[in-house]
This record gives C-alpha cells, sequence and structure tokens, in this order.
C-alpha cells in the first residue's frame, strides 16, 4: 500500500483486461530520487491513514443523522456503539470475536484479486472448510488432540481451496466469469450442507436442528487461553500477516502481482500465468476453509444450516475495503466486528430495529469506497514540486 | 440540524448517559432477556414470542430487554452473556431450537446462577441444573384443526407445506392427519418440505402445486404462513392457520388455526421467579408443557365455511382435551411404509418423551420423514 | 371445481405455471442489468433495489389502495439507490463491484429498516388477465393468469433489443461500453450515458420487486426476493447481453423453482435440497460448456470490469 502508492487503490487489471485496453502501469511507478521519495512515502502514508480515518467519520455523522430521523438519539446511539464494540476488554473481545472468521475470508478474495479476479465464492470455501474438518474430526476418532487439530485444519484448507481452484479453473481454462460461478458455487455448497447434515451425515441425536455427528469435545479447537476468542482467530492474524509478506514480501508475489498488473506482458516475460493462478485461488480458498474449519472445530461443535452465516460475504467487503492488503484486512475486519457487535446495544438501548446494523454497515462502507476517490485529491498531501 | 437543537441533544445524551450508569443498580424488578432468530414482525413464529415478551413487559416490576435477528452461532452466546453482564438479566429466553447446543449449554456452566429457559423440547436430566425447556403441546391445536379440514373439504385431501423434517414438525403432521382421519378415515395429508424456515417463493410454488394435485386445504408449519394463506385465498381453497390468527389474509376459506399464547408461559415464569422460585432450588420444573389445557395454544375462531356438525365434532374433542383424557397417540398407529409405530394397547400421552423424537409420518400422509 | 389430481402431469405444469408466476423479477432485474453493464459498468447491487421496490411498492399500495401508484414508486426509489451506485461507481479508483455489494447491504437494509410495519397488513394486488378461462380445468385456468408486468417485460425484451441496435441512445450505451475513450473522442458523455443507463436500469429492478410483493409470491416479507436479485446478474452473462436472450433465460429460472416443490407434491421425496440448487448447477454447466478462453463473448462490452 505504501510501495506503489500510485497503483495500490486500483484493483489489478491483469485478467479483467480485455481486448484492446491498455494495460496500467501497475509496477513501474515513475519515482523521484532520494530524499524526495521518502518524504512522499511519509506523505502517502499518513495519507492514506487519515482519509479513512475522516470517512469513517463522515461515515458516523450520516448514520447519526439517519438514527436521529429514525427518532433516536444520536449520541446515546455513538455511546452504544463505543460501549458494545471498544468500551472495555469484555466488549473489545466481542468485536474480535465476531472479526475472526471475516478475515480468513476477506483473504479468499484479497488473494486472488492480486491477478484481478473478483473472487466472491468465499460462503461456499467457508462451508466446504468446515464439512471437511467435520468429516475428519468425526470419523478419525482415534487420533490424539493434536493429530486431530492438524487433520481437520489441512482436510478444511484442501477443500476450500479445492472449492476456489475450480473457481479459477473455469476461468482460466473455460473463460466462465469468476464472479458468476463464485456466486453460483455459494449456493451449490449451500444445498451440499444442507442435503448432507439432513441425509446422509445426519445425527438422529440432534433432533430439533439437524446436524452432523459432533467433533469429539476432546478434539475441540477451543478459546485462545485467557478469553472468549476462538483460537481462529489466530488463525486469521498469523494468515493476514503471512499473506501480506507473500505479496509484498517474495519472489512469488511478484510474479502474482505482475500477471495482476498485465497478463499479456506476463505470459511475454514467460511467467507461468496458469499454475500462479491456481495457486493463488487455492491459496485464497484454504485460508476460508481454515476459516470453516475453526468454526466447526472451535465455535460449534458440529456441521449444521448455521455454517452458513453469511461470514463469506462479509469477508467480501472486507478485502475490497481494506484494498485486498493482508494488514488492512486485519484492521478492517476488527471495524466490521465492532459494527456487528453493536447491534444488540443499539436494538437493545436504543429500542432500534434489528436492521439498523445493516444500514450501518451499508453507510461506513459506502463512505470508504467513496473516500478511495480522494487519495491525491488533498494539497496538503501532495509534495511541492518545483 | 441547527446548533441549538445540537445542544439539547447533547444535553439529552449526557443525563441519558448519567440514567444508564445508575439503571444497573438493583430494583428488585425481574430483569429479562428475550432473543429471536428472525425480526420481531414476521407475522408468525417470532412475533409470536415478541407478543408475549410485549405482555410481561407490561408488568411493573419486569424488566425485558429484546434483540431479534440473532443467527444460531456464536452470535446468540454473545448475546446472552451481554444481556448478561450489560444488562443484568437474571432470566433469559433464547427463543429458536439452534441456540440450545452448544450455545446455551456452555453459558450456563459459566454463569449458574443466571437462569436459561430454552424454547423446544431438549432439556434433561444431566445437563446443567439452571437450564430449562419450555414448549406447548401445539398438535393439540393441529389436531382439531386436521378434524375441522377434514370434514369441510370435498376432495379429501389436505396439503401441508413444512419447513423441515423435524420431530417438532413431524408432530404436527401426524397429530393434524390423525385428527383428520378421526373423523375421514380416509383422508390424505401430502406434505411438501420447502427445506428452510422462511422461503416466500418456495412456499408459494409448493402452495399451488398442491391445489393442482387436488388439495383443497392447505396449511404449513413455516415461521411465516402469511404466503401460504394468501396463495390460498388466490386459488380458492381453504385453509387453517399457523404460529397466529391469520384469518384476514383468507376471510372466506380460513378455517380455523393453531396459534401460540406464550404471554401465558412467560407471565407464569415472571411471577414464579418474582416468588423467589428457581430452576436452582429445584422449585420451577425443568420441563413446562402444557397445550390447550393449559391455556399455552388456543384454536382461531372458526371460519364461515365451518358447518355446525363440524363445530360441534371439533368442540367436543377440545373438551377432552381440556378434560385431560384425549390421547392422540394410542396404538395402534402404524407409519405410512407399513410399520407399527404404536402398538396396539400402547398409549402415548403428551409428556411422553417419545414423541419428542419421532422421525414417522403417520399412514395417510404422503411424504418421506428424511 | 374439479378436485381431480393431475399427479405426474402435474411437474410440467408446474414448471410452466412457474415460469409465468415467478419469471417476471428475473425478467425486470435482468434487462435492468443488462441496460447497466451495456453501458460499461456492472452493479451487483440489484439484490437491494428489488428489495427495497418490493417493500416501497408494498407500503405505497397499502397506504394509497392504488398498487399502480405503488409500482411507480418502487421504481423511484430504485432509480434513488441507483443514483448512488451511478455517482460512487464512476469516481476514479473506485471499484463497481465493491460498490455494488455495498450497495446491496445498504439497499436492504434499508427496505428491511422502513417495511417491518408492512410485513402483516395486507396490501391491494395487482391484478392480472385471466386468459385460460377457455379451459375447464382450473389447474390450467390458474396457470394462465398473467400478469400485466409480465406483458410489460416481455415487450420490453424487445424494445430493449431494438434500442440498442437501432437507436442513436443505444449506439452511445453501447459505444461507452465497448470503446469509452473513443466514444470521448466522438463528443458523447461517457459519463452522462452511464449514469443514465444505471439509473434506467435500477428503475426496473425497482419494478421487478413490486411485482414480488404485488403479485407473486404477493406480499412483502424480508425474505420475499431470497437471492433472485443476484442469480439475475448472473443470467445477463448467461443470456451474452441479449435481451431476448434475458427473456427466455428468466422463463427458464422462473420456471425452475417450481421443480423442487412440484416433484414432492407429486410424490417423489427425496434430494429436495438437491434439486432446489438444480438451477445453479444447470446454469453453471451451461456456462462451462459454452464459454471459451480463447474468444471474446459476444455481445460483452469490452469495458466491463476494466476500471476506464
Amino acid at each position: 500500500m505504501i510501495e506503489d502508492e500510485d497503483a495500490a487503490a486500483i484493483i489489478p487489471q491483469g485478467f479483467a483486461t480485455n481486448l484492446g485496453n491498455g494495460a496500467l502501469p501497475a509496477l513501474e511507478a515513475t519515482d523521484g530520487a532520494g530524499a524526495s521519495r521518502e518524504s512522499r512515502r511519509w506523505l502517502a502514508m499518513v495519507e492514506s491513514v487519515v482519509i479513512p480515518i475522516g470517512a469513517l467519520v463522515v461515515s458516523l455523522a450520516l448514520f447519526g443523522i439517519f438514527c436521529a430521523l429514525a427518532g433516536a438519539n444520536p449520541f446515546s446511539v455513538y455511546h452504544s456503539i463505543y460501549r458494545a464494540a471498544f468500551g472495555n476488554w469484555y466488549s473489545f473481545q466481542n468485536t474480535l470475536i465476531r472479526a475472526a472468521p471475516i478475515m480468513l475470508c476477506a483473504l479468499c478474495t484479497a488473494l486472488p484479486m492480486q491477478l484481478g479476479l473478483v473472487m466472491i465464492g468465499n460462503e461456499g470455501a467457508f462451508v466446504m472448510g468446515g464439512l471437511g474438518a467435520v468429516l475428519v474430526g468425526t470419523t478419525w476418532t482415534s487420533a490424539s488432540h493434536m493429530e486431530a487439530l492438524i487433520a481437520m485444519a489441512v482436510a478444511g484448507m484442501i477443500l476450500g481451496g479445492l472449492w476456489i481452484m475450480s473457481i479459477g479453473s473455469m476461468r482460466l481454462h473455460r473463460g466462465v466469469n469468476e464472479v458468476i460461478a463464485g456466486l453460483l458455487m455459494n449456493y451449490i455448497a449451500i444445498a451440499i450442507l444442507n442435503h448432507l447434515v439432513n441425509g446422509p451425515m445426519h445425527d438422529p441425536s440432534s433432533l430439533n436442528k439437524p446436524s452432523s455427528f459432533p467433533i469429539p469435545d476432546a478434539n475441540s479447537l477451543g478459546s485462545i487461553p485467557g478469553t472468549r476468542v476462538q483460537f481462529g482467530l489466530v488463525y486469521g492474524i498469523v494468515a493476514c500477516i503471512a499473506s501480506w509478506f507473500l505479496i509484498k514480501h517474495t519472489t512469488f508475489g511478484l510474479k502474482a502481482r505482475i500477471v495482476g498488473g498485465n497478463i499479456r506482458a506476463a505470459r511475454l516475460a514467460g511467467l507461468p500465468v496458469g499454475s500462479i493462478t491456481l495457486i493463488i485461488c487455492f491459496l485464497g480458498g484454504a485460508m476460508a476453509g481454515l476459516g470453516g474449519m475453526a468454526e466447526v472445530a472451535a465455535v460449534q461443535g458440529c456441521a449444521s444450516a448455521s455454517l452458513a452465516a453469511g461470514y463469506g460475504y462479509a469477508g467480501i467487503l472486507v478485502a475490497f475495503v481494506s484494498r485486498q492488503n493482508g494488514l488492512g484486512i486485519l484492521f478492517v475486519s476488527i471495524l466490521l466486528g465492532g459494527m456487528l457487535a453493536s447491534g444488540g446495544m443499539l436494538q437493545r438501548e436504543n429500542h432500534l430495529s434489528d436492521a439498523i446494523v445493516i444500514v450501518f454497515q451499508g453507510i461506513v462502507f459506502l463512505t470508504i469506497l467513496f473516500s478511495e476517490s480522494l487519495y491525491g485529491r488533498f494539497k496538503i498531501f501532495q509534495e511541492k514540486t518545483a | 440540524m441547527k446548533f441549538r437543537s445540537l445542544f439539547t441533544a447533547s444535553a439529552v445524551a449526557a443525563s441519558l448517559l448519567l440514567s444508564l450508569a445508575t439503571s444497573r443498580a438493583d430494583d428488585g424488578k425481574v430483569k429479562m432477556g428475550f432473543i429471536y432468530v428472525g425480526p420481531k414482525d414476521d407475522y408468525g413464529y417470532n412475533q409470536a414470542h415478541a407478543e408475549g415478551c410485549a405482555a410481561v413487559r407490561a408488568l411493573p416490576w419486569v424488566e425485558a430487554t429484546e434483540e431479534a435477528s440473532v443467527p444460531e452461532t456464536t452470535a446468540v452466546q454473545e448475546t446472552m452473556q451481554d444481556m448478561i453482564e450489560q444488562d443484568g438479566a437474571t432470566v433469559l429466553f433464547p427463543t429458536s431450537f439452534g441456540y440450545f447446543n452448544p450455545y446455551i449449554l456452555k453459558l450456563a456452566t459459566q454463569y449458574p446462577k443466571v437462569q436459561f429457559f430454552h424454547c423446544g423440547g431438549m432439556w434433561h436430566e444431566g445437563l446443567p441444573n439452571n437450564v430449562g425447556s419450555y414448549f406447548g403441546y401445539i398438535d393439540e391445536a393441529e389436531y382439531i384443526c386436521g378434524i375441522v379440514a377434514a370434514e369441510t373439504s370435498k376432495s379429501k385431501k389436505i396439503g401441508f407445506i413444512a419447513a423441515k423434517p423435524i420431530p417438532q414438525v413431524l408432530r404436527n403432521i401426524n397429530s393434524y392427519t390423525l385428527g383428520a382421519q378421526s373423523v375421514v378415515p380416509n383422508a390424505t395429508v401430502q406434505v411438501v418440505f420447502t427445506g428452510d424456515w422462511s422461503l416466500p417463493v418456495k412456499e408459494a410454488e409448493a402452495a399451488n402445486s398442491l391445489v393442482d394435485q387436488g388439495c383443497d386445504v392447505l396449511t404449513c408449519h413455516v415461521d411465516s404462513p402469511k404466503v401460504i394463506m394468501i396463495t390460498a385465498a388466490k386459488r380458492g381453497v381453504m385453509c387453517t392457520g399457523y404460529h397466529a390468527n391469520q384469518s384476514a389474509l383468507n376471510p372466506k376459506g380460513y378455517l380455523t388455526g393453531a396459534e401460540w399464547n406464550w404471554s401465558k408461559i412467560y407471565s407464569d415464569y415472571a411471577n414464579w421467579i418474582r416468588a423467589g422460585k428457581s430452576l436452582q432450588a429445584g422449585t420451577i420444573p425443568h420441563l413446562v408443557r402444557g397445550g390447550l389445557k393449559d391455556g399455552f395454544c388456543k384454536l382461531s375462531d372458526y371460519g364461515p365455511m365451518v358447518s355446525d356438525k363440524t363445530k360441534a365434532d371439533a368442540d367436543a374433542a377440545k373438551a377432552k382435551f381440556m378434560a385431560g383424557t384425549m390421547v392422540i397417540y394410542k396404538g395402534p398407529i402404524k407409519d405410512n411404509t407399513g410399520a407399527t409405530v404404536v402398538p396396539a394397547g400402547t398409549e402415548e400421552a403428551q409428556q411422553d418423551i417419545n414423541l419428542e423424537k419421532m422421525n414417522y409420518l403417520v399412514a395417510g400422509v404422503i411424504g418421506k420423514p428424511n | 371445481m374439479n378436485p381431480g389430481a393431475i399427479t405426474w402431469l402435474g411437474v410440467p405444469l408446474a414448471i410452466t405455471a412457474g415460469a409465468i408466476r415467478g419469471s417476471s423479477p428475473f425478467l425486470y432485474v435482468s434487462l435492468g442489468e443488462c441496460l447497466t453493464e451495456k453501458s460499461g459498468k456492472i452493479n451487483l447491487g440489484l439484490e437491494g433495489t428489488l428489495l427495497m421496490g418490493a417493500m416501497s411498492a408494498y407500503a405505497v399500495s397499502y397506504k394509497s389502495g392504488l398498487p399502480w401508484l405503488g409500482v411507480l414508486v418502487a421504481g423511484m426509489a430504485g432509480m434513488m439507490l441507483g443514483f448512488i451506485h451511478a455517482w460512487l461507481a464512476q469516481l476514479p479508483r473506485v471499484n463497481d463491484i465493491a460498490v455494488g455489494i455495498a450497495m446491496l447491504i445498504f439497499g436492504s437494509g434499508f427496505a428491511f429498516f422502513l417495511g417491518d410495519p408492512y410485513i402483516e397488513p395486507m396490501a391491494p394486488p395487482l391484478a392480472s388477465f385471466e386468459l385460460g378461462n377457455w379451459s375447464g380445468i382450473p389447474q390450467i385456468q390458474s396457470a394462465l393468469k398473467i400478469s400485466p408486468l409480465l406483458i410489460l417485460g416481455i415487450v420490453l425484451a424487445y424494445a430493449l433489443h431494438w434500442f440498442f441496435g437501432n437507436t442513436r441512445w443505444g449506439l452511445y450505451v453501447r459505444a461507452a461500453g465497448d470503446n469509452p475513450s473513443a466514444a470521448r473522442a466522438q463528443g458523447i458523455s461517457v459519463m452522462n450515458v452511464r449514469t443514465l443507463s444505471i439509473v434506467a436500469g435500477s428503475f426496473l429492478a425497482g419494478v421487478g420487486g413490486a411485482y414480488l410483493s404485488l403479485v407473486y409470491p404477493g406480499s412483502w416479507t424480508r425474505l420475499v426476493s431470497s437471492g433472485q436479485g443476484l442469480m439475475a446478474v448472473a443470467l445477463v452473462i448467461f443470456a451474452r447481453w441479449d435481451p431476448r436472450k434475458c427473456l427466455y433465460a428468466s422463463l427458464l429460472f422462473g420456471g425452475s423453482q417450481a421443480v423442487g416443490p412440484a416433484l414432492q407434491a407429486a410424490g417423489y421425496q427425496s434430494y429436495y435440497y438437491l434439486f432446489n440448487a438444480a438451477p445453479y448447477i444447470l446454469t453453471l454447466v451451461i456456462m462451462i460448456i459454452t464459454c471459451s478462453p480463447k474468444r471474446h463473448l459476444v455481445g460483452a462490452p469490452n469495458a466491463l470490469g476494466t476500471g476506464e
């Protein structure tokens, strides 16, 4: 985000580039030299902090107006949001609990976006990952705690990874639009989930809520010691940092970004576009699958219709808003977690409809997306050129 | 917004914050929290509970908070904990089946002083002592709806649109069918499972298909029956309602309906708790069940198409329920594959735990339970 | 009435009837999206527009007693959301897909927030033409109840096709979508053309919402659209940006909604989750077969998804 400030805000165009349209100068940003470059970097960094924060303030003001029109006191609404999401360690844990699965799902969109693919099959990969983990966790009962956790994570990652990789492959080999394929694959994954938990995987003792057989308690992933936050948060944080490192600081990441910058140029340069695409898609899907595994192994304990709770869709938006940057995803997921955590308090204290939290998310995300257009528009962040 | 009103607004805000800070003090009120899986105004399952909550909230010594659209994920655990920690709730009513395991069970061990009352049929010996289950035997009302439907139907074919083949749904279908067959032995009930609790287009398609197949009475077990009632009216067929009184949606063809009366249950609980009773002390039973007799559910008024004879038959059955002498599941009962599910000479009374594990559809129902 | 059952014949009948009853929302949203995408932008938020249309149509019809006024207001509510999308999605560096998803959230949240009081009351529905009265069979009479909105939609599909091919404005839209820089060189305001296309497309999606709440299934609830707006976006690509094919695909999707329930009503009870997913599987399979990585999709606007 800081290095290639000229290209960062725009989603890479690789796959999106249609015939006849010029490629973007993604990586060949024109630099000045020496000290001037340093100060430019610094200004860009300040800009990339000030603009989102400004957007957040504006969106809170807009939301306050909305609440006032709806008959609630905006200041009491703000207080509720603060108290419910960030007010103390208890409520901050609420926020983190909600942020954990979203982080991993966001990577499922953010990684393929490096190639210019808009991958929205997160929900499906999350569900498949959860199913894979349950399948392994309930059949391999002789495993030790550590073995079971590793096996479940691997199963979830493989299933989620293959799920997204198949979408990438449809795009690569058959030219099927990945947005539509992702959408359809989500519906298909949910249908498979419902079919399995009501049919072949159904635990007859799960009477009024059809579920799979439970993962033995001994193999539960549980919470981070000393907190209420499910262990998936650790996976999420590690995965976000690792993804950031992979994309920004490795040769493979550089190659992926070159594909994202201009797919024809990448081909001409002899890069294996096909395998890079499939690997990135697999990695993205594996992250969402890991999220699904953490959800069943740490929280739900079995697979049921609740596995498709919308974390995947939330992840898409987080990936866009954080400009597909691994570190950005960390913060935006926590922000969204906070918004979700405040929904209850808005209902209970301000007597607003439960839909208010959806409106809130809509306003915040629209404002942040609007703020993308402001980069480079404020003179104060531009270096004076002689 | 003008500056002056902004100023007053912040003054109000400040005083509100102060009052929030003090409201946590113990004022001897019974503090209850209600949690719903869908919106409060769904004209169905959740609305029925929200109306129950509104009834207890009207009591001056009750303080009730509500949260709607809480999914059956870790979100409900957070909501319950928030109600306990942030609102000081000591009694919780999470009203959806899927909240129970693992969410309620986990929190119950963590907060042994709080009482968790779950709507459904799941508590058994060995589970935490501060968890209880309550439910209404609404299948008693469905039995009577079945009588009315079968006698009024011309084709003797009834269409039943259901969400999922879970025990509570199967029990309603079976009781409805047994009621129908008690007066018209050859009546059949055709079931369509839509797969989820609220799918308006699928429900409308199912209703149309059933009418096309010759059903002239429709009923359902989904979260919001409105679409099915409207479709029945459009197709000129009859219907019996569920969850609430839907007679306004099909004024000509609405026969009767099975309605919840949660306000009765919730006020019972409120009174017990005010009197110092608790689950932990064993003074509130862990399983609270009741049917027509106990006022946990009721019937809608009969519609214009119900004949006097049918009213008399239905009222006779209702009188037996009120007297406590009616047993719906009295052997021999066969399921629709021919297997005996309740042997001759056996009676499974309403409280029988077997009925809460139901996994069959009785003979006369066209459909598969899984 | 004839109480006779029609058993297995009921399945094809139900699918036909389902296509007639259930295809209009797909049709309106896909025509709206087709117009939007032809101009070079994507609007993934039409699911929210559909919900907003459904809610406002029902509310207005209930308050005023005039269902057609509800249809008009639904379209205008759609336009309002369309303006926001058109403005944000054309800002520099802002991605239209991201705005679409955010608009989906905003639109549905707004509709839910305002719509709660209208879930219980009955609004006057939109009347239908009864074209089946020649038949003595009630099943056919009911299947052939055709809403004027469906007829309008069919006319619109062909009109839109003609519009793209034969009018100056149609040419502007295609130019904005295929080669915006050339269009600019010709003096066409790409910005204005796209804004108009997005707003008009959103109007259509709003009308599609009115069909949901005033015709079929004929009631306002939060889940009334259950993803139809998103599927309609898929349908446009499936239909290769041809409004006439949007019509055929909409009929197919509408009919496929009836498959699961109709099979069960006829006595076939297994695998209904998978049958309910049939339209999605079918679409995906057809797309895998008919797409090709080698050639550019016929009809696809060149500038789509490029941010230009």
